[in-house]
């Protein structure tokens, strides 16, 4: 799995590419996980428009992640789901939860639009 | 129409991405959607990382799957040898689990993309897995003619 990450104000952008399942998730786990632990981070933009597959396990990582930013006040954004990732996604229960965005662009405006608001 | 194919790998979680590839490729044999392909490799995914995970916690084993195409039906079944599951019952309670960030979702994927799964297990001997899929095109022309 190839992953980037960009620091944008409080908001952390993730962008994935590959399949994230058990064999993958370390690399979640050490790209991700301990940039979206700095004090200043308050939002995970998790931009997986290069994403083409996810299980239980990538899905264990994402939830970890929302559960670590809520407690502070934060939030996991999606962007770009794939259907089959949205499929797996939408079951588990996460679009109750995070919102979700067809870009990053859109993502962006929507949280700066917040922000101001 | 019949096809039967095994594979015997480690449980390696590099390999997980092989089963679920090969399972896929091998139940395209038969009328499946790309769709339902993509539910295939969720359910083998699913399957082979409980092995990893729950089966062989402390050191590698082997897992074997079996792929078998029977008239219209896809048959996989997921065996290993490794610790079994004491409560059977417990582990098929939605969001039951035992690791905190597998959630209890692997069984419940399974259960949502294959027509009907079994699981057999005996605490120190291994679990097995097995997972039933017909192509959906099939069960209409079905319903269609009856």
């Amino acid at each position: 799995m190839d992953i980037t990450t960009e620091l944008e104000g409080n908001i952390l952008i993730a962008r994935l590419a590959g399949e994230l399942d058990i064999d993958t998730v370390q690399a979640f786990r050490e790209k991700v996980v301990p940039v979206s632990e700095e004090p200043g981070v308050k939002i995970l933009l998790l931009n997986l428009s290069r994403v083409s597959f996810i299980d239980s396990t990538g899905i264990g990582a994402i939830l970890g992640r929302y559960r670590f930013l809520e407690k502070k006040g934060g939030k996991v954004v999606l962007t770009g789901l794939k259907a089959q990732v949205k499929k797996i996604i939408k079951m588990a229960g996460m679009l109750e939860i995070m919102p979700e965005y067809s870009s990053e662009e859109k993502a962006l405006n929507e949280i700066g639009e917040g922000r101001m608001a | 129409m019949g096809n039967h194919a095994h594979i015997r790998m480690l449980s390696r979680s590099n390999n997980v991405g092989l089963a679920r590839l090969a399972a896929a490729s091998f139940a395209s044999e038969l009328d499946f959607t790309l769709n339902e392909l993509e539910e295939i490799k969720v359910a083998v995914s699913e399957a082979v990382t409980n092995c990893i995970i729950h089966a062989y916690p402390l050191e590698e084993g082997i897992i074997e799957i079996d792929l078998r195409i029977e008239g219209e039906e896809l048959i996989i079944v997921v065996e290993d040898k490794g610790v079994g599951i004491e409560d059977l019952e417990a582990v098929l309670q939605p969001n039951y689990s035992t690791k905190e960030e597998h959630m209890g979702l692997g069984l419940a994927f399974i259960d949502s993309f294959m027509d009907r799964f079994q699981l057999s297990s005996e605490p120190g001997k291994g679990t097995v897995v097995k997972m039933y899929k017909i192509p959906e095109k099939l069960k209409n022309r079905q319903e269609e003619l009856s």
